[in-house]
C-alpha cells in the first residue's frame, strides 16, 4: 500500500471518498488538490470560522481602532489577548490589543433584535475611549436575527464623525477562517485604503500579511529600514489605521502570507497599479532571497549594494550560531500543519538547519496556495465560496500609476515572483505527503506511519503529538518565543527546537522498573 | 499596559470591556469530558469547537478533544438535522467513543434546532449513548453551560430501579482534576463509597507515558451515571453551578439533594466534612482532623503577613466566593469581590460572608468584567489580586501582586493538577499567597530591612 492509502485505510468509504481529494504524496509537479471545501461534519478539523479569520486574524491587530464584537461574550473573549499579534501605542497611537469590546448579546436581545445594543455600545466606546475609528465584527445569531450592523455603522460615522466599519463576518459563512480574511479585506479596500494623503518616497513598500507574531514584523521591518526601504504600513501587524489609510501610495507590495491578504494586494493592483511580490521572511535564505527580488524590483545600483552589503552583515552576524543549530539539527525530519502559508514558509528555515520537511498541509488554503495562482482560472466557485462577497474593482483614474513600462514588468516577471505565488507543491520533494484540512485521526496516522522527529502545529493538537513521544512546536504561535523571521529570527527558531528535542525530560519518560525485573529473590544455601 | 482606562467611571449599559466570563458552550465541553470514553460534541460551527478546545488545552496543556457539526450557511438556513447525523455517524465509526455528548451554540439555538428529536430519530448501536443539552451561549456563562451539560448526562442516563444502593453522589463544581482528585481523597478518608459527575481527573491531568490515548483512564463511568438515580443522596457542591444537574436528578429519579459551597476555605471545607460524617454516620477520622489543625497552625504562624491586606477576587461565582470565605478566614479584606456571571445570588452569598466576618466597606458584584475592576482599584487600591490570567494586565499596569487561582489559567503550568479544595486546598493557596506577598516584601524593601527570618 501507498502512504496515503494507510493513512485513508481504516475511513467508511463515505469519508474515504471524500479525504483521498485532500491527500496526496508528490511524484510530479503539477498535481491536482481538493482544497477550501467543506469539513465532513463529526470529523475532528482543526479549522476555525469566518468571526475568528475576520476579528481574529486580519482585523485584530490593527491597534488604534476600537473593534466591537456584536454578540454573545464567547467569541470576543476567545480572540481577546491570545494570538501574540503585539503591538505597542505611543503617544499618538492608542493601543487596544490589550482590551476586549463586546456587546455581550442577552436572550432579549436576540429575541428582540440587537441593534439597539450595538449603538450603545458604539457610543459607549467613543464615549470612553475616543477611538479614532470603529470596527463592528459580526457574530453568528447577528446574521440570523437580521440586525442591521452596516446601517448602524453608517449612522454612527455621521454621528460621532470618525469611521466606523461593520464587517459581515458571522462564523457559519465559508468553509474555514478563510472566508472572513475576504471579508476583511474587502473592508479595508472599500472604506480605508486609499483615504489618506501622504506622499510616496522614493523606495515605499507596503508588507502585507505579516502578523507580528512574536515580533515578526519587527525584524523584518529592521532589517528592510537598514537597507532604506519606507514602510508606508504592514497590514495588519502593530499597525495603524492611518498608515491603512496611505497604503495606495507604495511603489511595490510584499505579500507574506498570500492566503489571507492576496485580495488586498490584488485590488490594490487593480485599482492604483501597484505591483505585489511574493516574498518570505522565514528562513535564512528565503530572507536573503526576497531582499534581492525587492532590489530587483527597484533596479537601483545604490539600493542593490546596501541590500548586498546589509546582507553580508546580517549573515556575518548569526554565522557561528547558525552553523551550530545546523550541525545538531542536521538530518531530522519534519511535519507540518498550519494555516495557509506557514507550511510552506517553514519547510525554508527547516532547509536552512538541514531538517527535511516529509509532511506538509494547511488548515484553510484553496488550491492556489498548493499549486500555484496559475489555477486560479480554473478553481470552480460553490455554494459556499459564492457567499462571500468578491468586490468588482475599477482603476482610480486620477491615482493609477505603474512604476515599470509594460516591458520591465514582462521581463522581470520571469525573474521574480511578481504578482505570482508558486504555491506549495513545487517546492516539496518527491515522496512527501501533502495534506488538506488534516484532522485529528490523520494526524494519529502521520505520526504512526511516518514518525517524523518534529511536528509543528497548533495549540488543539500539540499535546496529541507529545504524548505519542514526538517533539511538537506551534506555529502559530511560536510557543510564546520569537520573532521567527529574518536573520535573528531564524537563530530563535534553532535554539528552540535544539532544546524541544534536548530537554532531559525525553529520557525520563520510562520509568525504570518498565525496563528492569523488580523483583529480587535470594540465594540461601540449604544445609 | 491599559493605558487607556480612565479612572473616571461612567455607567455602561451596553459595552463589556474585557470579561469576566465566556460562554455556556466551553463550560458543557468541560463536563464532557469529564465522563469516560465520551466525545464532547458542538452543534453548530467549526470556529467555537476549535476555541473552546484552544481554551481547554490552553489551560489544562493537554489534549480536549470533541468534534463539530460543522455548519456551512446552508445548515445555518435548512437546519442542522443532517450535519449531526452524519456527525454522530463518522464520530462512531472513527473516534469510537462510547457516548457523545451534544451541546449546542448560539448559531444551532438561535435558529431552533430540536437536538433532542434529531437524536431520537436516530439508529444508535446497542451499548453506545448520544445526549444533550442545551447551551445558548447569550444566556448565563460557561458555568451555566456546565451545569447544563451535568443534567444533560442524568436526563438520558440515570435510571431509579427502585433499589437503593449506598454510594453517595457527589457533583464538583467548576474546578481543576486537582480539586476533583482531593474531594475522592477526602472520600476515600471518610470511607464514604461515591460516584462523582464529572470527574476530570485521569483526563485533563494525565500522564506522560510515552503513548497518545484518546481516551484516557479518567471520567465518570456510563454504568455510574445510571446508577445515580438508586444513590441515597447528592452532595452538589457549589451552590451557584450546582443546583441544576442535582435538581433534575431529584426530579427524575427522587435523590435528594444537598446544596454545599464550594469546599474552599476552612468553613466551607468543614461543612463539607460535617455533611459527609452526617451522611455516613462515621466520625471525622484523625487524618483530616491532622490536615485542619495544620492549616489552622499555619494562619497562626504567618498572620502578620497578610492580615488587614486588601484583595481583589475576580472569575466564577463558586470559587470566588470560596476564595472570599478564606481570605476572610485569614484577616484579609476583600475588598472587591466580582464575577462575569450574571446572577444576583452572587451578590447576596458575598454580603453574607462580608457580614459573618463584620467587614464593611466591601463591594461584590455579578455580571461585572475586569475593566470596571481595574477602574475600581484605580480610584481605591488592593493589595492583592486573586484570579485567572487575564488580571495580569490589571496587575501589570496597577503594580500589583497576583495569584493565580480558578479559571483560566493561560500562563502558568501545574495548577490543573493541584487542588485549591479541601484543607490541602486551602494550605496550598495560603502558601501562594503567602510566598507572593512576602515576595513582594523583600523585593520592594529597602537593603537594612531584608530580613532574613521572617
Amino acid at each position: 500500500m501507498s502512504k496515503v492509502d494507510w493513512i485513508l485505510d481504516k475511513y467508511s468509504a463515505r469519508v474515504y471518498k471524500n479525504r483521498k481529494l485532500h491527500i496526496i504524496e508528490k511524484t510530479e509537479d503539477n498535481h491536482e488538490i481538493s482544497a477550501n471545501t467543506r469539513t465532513i461534519p463529526g470529523i475532528m478539523t482543526n479549522r476555525g470560522c469566518c468571526y475568528a479569520g475576520c476579528k481574529g486574524v486580519v482585523l485584530g491587530p490593527i491597534k488604534d481602532v476600537a473593534i466591537i464584537t456584536h454578540g454573545p461574550i464567547g467569541c470576543g473573549f476567545y480572540s481577546w489577548g491570545t494570538r501574540r499579534n503585539k503591538a505597542r501605542g505611543d503617544k499618538n497611537t492608542k493601543n487596544f490589543v490589550e482590551y476586549c469590546f463586546s456587546t455581550d448579546m442577552q436572550e432579549p436581545d436576540i429575541v428582540f433584535g440587537g441593534e439597539k445594543k450595538l449603538k450603545q455600545a458604539i457610543k459607549e466606546v467613543v464615549e470612553i475611549f475616543d477611538p479614532d475609528a470603529i470596527m463592528i465584527c459580526a457574530t453568528c445569531p447577528v446574521g440570523l436575527i437580521g440586525d442591521d450592523i452596516h446601517a448602524v455603522a453608517a449612522e454612527a460615522e455621521k454621528l460621532y464623525n470618525r469611521k466606523v466599519v461593520a464587517f459581515s463576518c458571522e462564523g457559519y459563512k465559508g468553509v474555514s477562517q478563510s472566508g472572513g480574511h475576504h471579508i476583511a479585506n474587502n473592508g479595508l479596500m472599500r472604506h480605508i485604503i486609499g483615504t489618506g494623503d501622504r506622499a510616496p518616497t522614493k523606495y515605499s513598500i507596503n508588507i502585507l500579511g505579516e502578523y507580528n507574531i512574536g515580533g515578526d514584523a519587527w525584524e523584518v521591518e529592521r532589517i528592510l529600514k537598514r537597507i532604506g526601504y519606507d514602510i508606508v504600513v504592514n497590514i495588519p501587524g502593530d499597525s495603524s489605521i492611518h498608515e491603512i489609510e496611505n497604503a495606495h501610495i507604495a511603489h511595490l507590495n510584499l505579500v507574506q502570507c498570500h492566503r489571507s491578504i492576496n485580495y488586498v494586494a490584488d485590488m490594490l493592483r487593480d485599482k492604483y497599479g501597484t505591483s505585489w511580490l511574493k516574498v518570505n521572511f522565514i528562513g535564512v535564505s528565503s530572507t536573503v532571497k526576497s531582499l534581492r527580488d525587492i532590489a530587483r524590483y527597484f533596479n537601483d545600483p545604490e539600493l542593490t549594494a546596501r541590500t548586498e552589503e546589509v546582507i553580508a552583515e546580517e549573515l556575518a552576524a548569526i554565522h557561528d550560531e547558525m552553523e551550530y543549530y545546523k550541525s545538531k539539527l542536521k538530518g531530522k525530519t519534519a511535519a507540518l500543519f498550519v494555516g495557509g502559508s506557514r507550511s510552506h514558509h517553514y519547510q525554508k528555515l527547516l532547509k536552512d538547519f538541514g531538517v527535511e520537511t516529509i509532511m506538509a498541509g494547511y488548515e484553510f488554503a484553496h488550491r492556489d496556495d498548493y499549486e500555484g495562482r496559475e489555477v486560479l482560472p480554473f478553481i470552480k466557485e460553490d455554494a459556499d465560496s459564492k457567499n462571500i462577497e468578491s468586490l468588482r474593482i475599477e482603476k482610480d483614474e486620477r491615482r493609477y500609476r505603474l512604476y515599470l513600462s509594460e516591458e520591465q514588468y514582462e521581463k522581470l516577471r520571469q525573474e521574480i515572483p511578481l504578482d505570482y505565488y508558486e504555491g506549495m507543491i513545487k517546492d516539496m520533494e518527491k515522496g512527501t505527503i501533502i495534506i488538506d484540512d488534516m484532522n485529528h485521526f490523520e494526524t494519529e496516522e502521520i505520526i504512526r506511519i511516518l514518525k517524523p522527529d518534529i511536528f509543528f502545529s497548533g495549540i488543539k493538537d500539540k499535546y496529541v503529538i507529545q504524548k505519542a513521544g514526538i517533539l511538537s512546536r506551534q506555529l502559530h504561535s511560536y510557543d510564546y518565543s520569537g520573532p521567527y523571521a529574518g536573520f535573528n529570527g531564524a537563530v530563535n527558531f534553532g535554539r528552540d527546537v535544539l532544546m524541544g528535542l534536548t530537554t532531559p525530560a525525553w529520557g525520563l519518560v520510562k520509568a525504570p522498573w518498565k525496563n528492569s525485573p523488580m523483583i529480587e529473590g535470594h540465594l540461601q544455601e540449604v544445609v | 499596559m491599559l493605558d487607556l482606562t480612565p479612572k473616571e467611571i461612567t455607567e455602561r449599559t451596553a459595552l463589556r470591556i474585557n470579561p469576566a466570563k465566556t460562554c455556556q458552550p466551553v463550560g458543557a465541553m468541560y463536563a464532557a469530558l469529564g465522563v469516560h470514553r465520551c466525545m464532547p460534541h458542538s452543534h453548530g460551527s467549526r470556529g467555537c469547537c476549535s476555541y473552546h478546545r484552544t481554551f481547554l488545552t490552553r489551560h489544562f496543556k493537554d489534549p480536549a478533544i470533541a468534534s463539530s457539526s460543522s455548519f456551512t450557511e446552508g445548515a445555518s438556513v435548512f437546519g442542522g438535522g443532517s450535519n449531526l447525523k452524519t456527525a454522530v455517524r463518522n464520530i462512531f465509526d472513527i473516534y469510537k467513543p462510547d457516548i457523545i455528548a451534544v451541546h449546542t451554540t448560539c448559531l444551532s439555538e438561535t435558529i431552533g434546532d430540536d437536538v433532542g428529536a434529531f437524536i431520537q430519530d436516530m439508529d444508535i448501536e446497542e451499548g453506545k449513548y448520544v445526549v444533550n443539552c442545551h447551551t445558548p451561549s447569550y444566556v448565563g456563562s460557561h458555568i451555566t453551560g456546565y451545569g447544563n451539560m451535568i443534567a444533560g448526562f442524568i436526563k438520558y442516563l440515570s435510571r431509579s430501579t427502585g433499589r437503593k444502593h449506598d454510594r453517595l453522589n457527589i457533583i464538583p463544581g467548576f474546578v481543576n482534576p486537582g480539586d476533583m482528585r482531593e474531594i475522592k481523597r477526602i472520600l476515600d478518608l471518610m470511607s464514604i463509597p461515591f460516584i462523582m459527575l464529572p470527574d476530570t481527573s485521569g483526563v485533563l491531568d494525565a500522564p506522560m507515558l510515552g503513548r497518545y490515548t484518546m481516551y484516557p483512564p479518567g471520567g465518570t463511568r456510563i454504568d455510574d451515571i445510571i446508577a445515580m438515580g438508586d444513590s441515597p443522596l447528592t452532595l452538589a457542591l457549589g451552590e451557584l453551578t450546582c443546583e441544576d444537574p442535582a435538581n433534575e436528578l431529584k426530579r427524575k429519579c427522587g435523590v435528594d439533594y444537598k446544596l454545599l459551597p464550594l469546599p474552599m476555605g476552612i468553613g466551607a471545607t468543614d461543612q463539607f466534612i460535617m455533611a459527609l460524617s452526617n451522611f455516613s454516620g462515621h466520625e471525622v477520622p484523625y487524618a483530616l482532623e491532622e490536615e485542619r489543625g495544620q492549616l489552622i497552625d499555619i494562619l497562626l504562624d504567618s498572620h502578620p503577613y497578610f492580615h488587614g491586606k486588601s484583595v481583589a477576587i475576580y472569575g466564577d461565582p463558586d470559587t470566588v466566593l470560596g476564595i472570599t470565605g478564606l481570605v476572610l478566614e485569614m484577616g484579609m479584606i476583600p475588598k472587591y469581590v466580582i464575577t462575569g456571571t450574571p446572577g444576583e445570588a452572587f451578590t447576596e452569598k458575598a454580603q453574607e460572608l462580608f457580614s459573618k466576618f463584620g467587614v464593611t466597606g466591601c463591594t461584590a458584584k455579578a455580571f461585572s468584567d475586569l475593566f470596571e475592576l481595574h477602574q475600581w482599584i484605580k480610584n481605591d487600591r488592593v493589595d492583592l489580586l486573586i484570579g485567572g490570567s487575564y488580571g495580569k494586565q490589571i496587575a501589570k499596569a496597577e503594580d500589583i501582586p497576583l495569584v493565580r487561582a480558578g479559571f483560566p489559567i493561560l500562563d502558568r503550568y501545574v495548577h490543573s493538577y493541584m487542588p485549591l479544595v479541601g484543607y490541602r486546598g486551602a494550605m496550598r493557596l495560603v502558601e501562594m499567597i503567602l510566598n507572593t506577598l512576602m515576595d513582594r516584601q523583600d523585593r520592594g524593601c529597602a537593603d537594612e530591612d531584608l530580613e532574613l527570618v521572617m
